[in-house]
């Protein structure tokens, strides 16, 4: 059987992680709380915004780290809100009609993600999908300590992910499909055997052209 | 007495010149060889608005369209997309005027439940422009897209199941057409393989009903496609096409265009080289001279930009199986040329259109469609070359492909040819698989990709042509890893080639024969 892996951020969704964390420091106990968190995201901004050039995993490690001192509790009662407010609503209109035929064809579905477990386990039940991976934050004593636990899921790393998945499952890469927007995601899209640029940014679009990869959208009939 | 269009060269004879992709080459034929130049273009109808009132109101086979017609019934207009006719007709193009004054009939009745659906089967999506094109802007305006569009051959929700037929060809047609109280069918008949079932039971089709007969078994069974008394694809096409109209309401109209290709500054194409004159010996000389110099975006832009000026030679409504023998006899008019005895050594351009590059660049794939598809199928009664034969094409072959119309079409020509030319294997071994490639039938929905099926059809349209000619011969291959791919031979020169053909030509005398096309042409072989 093969697996279709699909990046999820401006691949399936129009969002990027900044719109859950967004919501979920908007959300605090109190309305100082929020503040707080917010204005220590904005001090960190100029950093995470060069990290995103530079290293995906940086970024994210930066982003996650403004989820600190938040309760493991919150976290999963503010889900399904973020789930239905931020992301549901985020989705391109075929996003799920691409999931199903990649269903119909008797492939499993993973969902390879930057975001947060608890966020993509909502979206794969909502998609259909077989499988998550995806980061998790570190919890101590019932409260995120503003780190990811390793691996880190981003950039290469989501390669040798997808490697590991399907030898532990039984998949041939060869017959695996892989779905991204973004260049940061060329080395996902080279281990399998029929990467798919959507919505491409620009220099992915370069780099399918030149190789030949399917370009498509998931934004509706142009 | 030969036809006075096959013309055969003698000493004094000039160079001819010839299509090879969108540049022309001159070629020096040896004396003796047969050149079949197409008919000049039929006079057009004088008044085509009155042609078409009077094919509604006097159809063949059925009641005129005004009768069938009562306030608030459903009716479907099912059009056929821009790959006819080729290239693109000047507007208005003649689907326009006949829609202009059908939406004004059902109007008058009382009608305004009207869908227009562009049948573009398993072809690429057309944009928005290109429906305008045919549409005009004033039909364009008032319904698309809400109310004109594309058919969806991979909307799980938009298809429905008409039957069976009793050969096992699973009929599923545009749920919407199916579900109408009336389906108006709007054709363009470029070519005699146009046209009557196929219309609909094709353009409005899917993957699962065209499994039917595009498949290299029913292709090998066609001799030829241009003629349907002797085509397995019309025969089954027919079957799914009776069943088609024993269940839905079907009113056909059918039109037909002469070959007016060229407009005046290119019209010395259609000629004789003998017979042009010092004006046009020049003209031909400086295109050649430019079209060698220019880039290939530029030459495309030259010939695929400038849309034709077919001249409407009829239209005939009614009853599919009523109305269309008098689209094939005006087309056969228009094409046919009656040829005595088949030749060795098959010659001819390829040139840069083809139904499926509209837009777009002739690949690889498509060179061969054209040649042991279509040119190769431009006949009746018996094909043009022997069997075992040779074919020599003159066309580049270069490695290139539209990036979205023709995604489907690189990975097959790159990865499975190289497994395998055999249609049988492609058909048996990959073709399913291939023809649900999620990534591709996404691009097929919501981009402008031919569906990943497309490639194998064009393989399998080659087939006749394939299991016929003893080789095929290129002459200026830019490469050789394409005709390689393809199974072709390649050769330096014409003289090269027809060296290399001569060696293993059915007669120990080859006779040589040249199509000189565009236009099109059909040849009538008697044996």
């Amino acid at each position: 059987m093969a697996a279709s892996y699909f990046d999820v951020d401006g691949t399936l969704l129009r969002t990027n992680l900044l719109h859950p964390t967004v919501f979920y420091l908007l959300n605090q106990q109190t309305p100082l709380q929020s503040a707080g968190k917010i204005l220590r995201a904005a001090l960190m901004a100029p950093r995470m915004a060069l990290a995103e050039m530079q290293d995906r995993r940086v970024f994210n490690e930066l982003l996650f780290s403004t989820y600190e001192g938040i309760s493991e509790d919150r976290l999963l009662l503010l889900a399904d809100e973020a789930f239905d407010t931020v992301i549901k609503r985020s989705l391109y209109p075929n996003a799920k009609d691409l999931v199903q035929r990649c269903r119909d064809e008797g492939q499993a579905v993973v969902i390879v993600s930057g975001a947060l477990d608890f966020l993509m386990k909502r979206l794969a039940d909502h998609l259909g999908a077989t499988d998550v991976i995806a980061n998790r934050l570190e919890i101590k004593d019932g409260f995120a300590t503003g780190r990811l636990l390793r691996p880190v899921v981003a950039g290469p790393e989501k390669a040798k992910l997808i490697r590991d998945h399907a030898r532990a499952h039984g998949h041939d890469l060869d017959d695996c499909f892989a779905y991204s927007d973004s260049y940061s995601d060329v080395p996902m899209l080279s281990v399998v055997g029929h990467p798919a640029a959507v919505n491409p940014d620009a220099k992915l679009a370069r780099l399918a052209a030149a190789y030949h990869w399917p370009v498509l959208t998931l934004d509706g009939p142009r | 007495m030969t036809h006075p269009l096959v013309v055969t060269l003698d000493r004094r004879s000039a160079p001819r010149t010839i299509f090879s992709g969108d540049r022309l080459i001159e070629v020096d034929m040896p004396v003796g060889t047969r050149v079949i130049y197409p008919k000049p273009p039929l006079a057009p109808l004088k008044d085509v608005d009155a042609a078409i009132r009077y094919a509604l109101n006097h159809p063949y086979g059925t009641d005129p369209l005004h009768a069938k017609l009562r306030p608030g019934m459903k009716v479907v207009i099912a059009i056929d997309d821009i790959s006819l006719p080729l290239p693109p007709m000047r507007r208005p193009d003649v689907r326009e005027r006949v829609l202009t004054i059908v939406l004004e009939l059902l109007a008058d009745h009382g009608v305004d439940d009207v869908t227009m659906i562009i049948a573009t089967s398993v072809h690429r999506r057309m944009t928005s422009n290109e429906i305008r094109h045919i549409v005009g802007d004033k039909i364009h305006a008032a319904y698309y897209p809400a109310r004109l569009y594309n058919h969806d051959a991979e909307d799980p929700k938009g298809m429905k199941e008409v039957g069976t037929t009793e050969q096992g060809e699973v009929v599923e047609l545009n749920k919407k057409a199916v579900e109408s109280d009336l389906l108006i069918y709007v054709n363009l008949n470029l070519v005699p393989m146009d046209g009557g079932h196929k219309s609909v039971a094709v353009g409005l089709c899917g993957y699962r009903s065209l499994r039917a007969h595009h498949n290299p078994q029913t292709m090998r069974n066609c001799h030829s496609y241009m003629d349907p008394t002797t085509s397995a694809l019309a025969t089954s096409v027919d079957r799914m096409g009776k069943l088609t109209n024993k269940h839905l309401n079907v009113f056909t109209i059918e039109t037909t265009v002469n070959n007016r290709m060229f407009d005046k500054p290119l019209e010395f194409l259609h000629k004789n080289e003998d017979d042009l004159t010092n004006g046009e010996k020049t003209a031909l000389k400086a295109l050649t001279f430019t079209l060698s110099k220019l880039p290939q975006q530029a030459r495309q832009a030259i010939f695929q930009k400038v849309p034709s000026p077919y001249g409407v030679t009829g239209v005939f409504a009614g009853d599919t199986e009523a109305v269309h023998p008098h689209t094939l006899a005006k087309c056969y008019e228009q094409y046919a040329i009656p040829v005595k005895g088949q030749c060795d050594v098959l010659v001819t351009g390829i040139p840069y259109i083809s139904p499926y590059n509209v837009n777009s660049f002739l690949n690889p794939l498509l060179v061969s469609v054209m040649a042991e598809g279509y040119l190769f199928n431009l006949y009746r009664n018996a094909p043009l070359v022997k069997k075992g034969g040779t074919m020599i094409i003159c066309h580049p072959c270069t490695d290139q492909f539209d990036k979205e119309h023709h995604a489907p079409y690189i990975e097959f020509v790159h990865n499975l040819l190289p497994e395998t030319r055999d249609a049988l294997e492609l058909h048996k071994r990959y073709e399913h698989k291939f023809a649900s490639n999620p990534a591709f039938i996404q691009m097929f929905r919501t981009g402008h990709a031919y569906h990943p099926s497309h490639p194998f059809f064009m393989w399998y349209w080659g087939e006749a042509g394939r299991q016929h000619l003893g080789r095929v011969i290129v002459v200026g291959a830019d490469n050789e890893y394409i005709p390689k791919l393809l199974g072709y031979e390649t050769a330096k020169s014409m003289q090269e080639a027809l060296d290399m053909a001569k060696d293993t030509a059915p007669s120990r005398t080859p006779d040589i024969t040249m199509l000189h096309m565009p236009p099109i042409l059909m040849a009538d072989v008697s044996v």
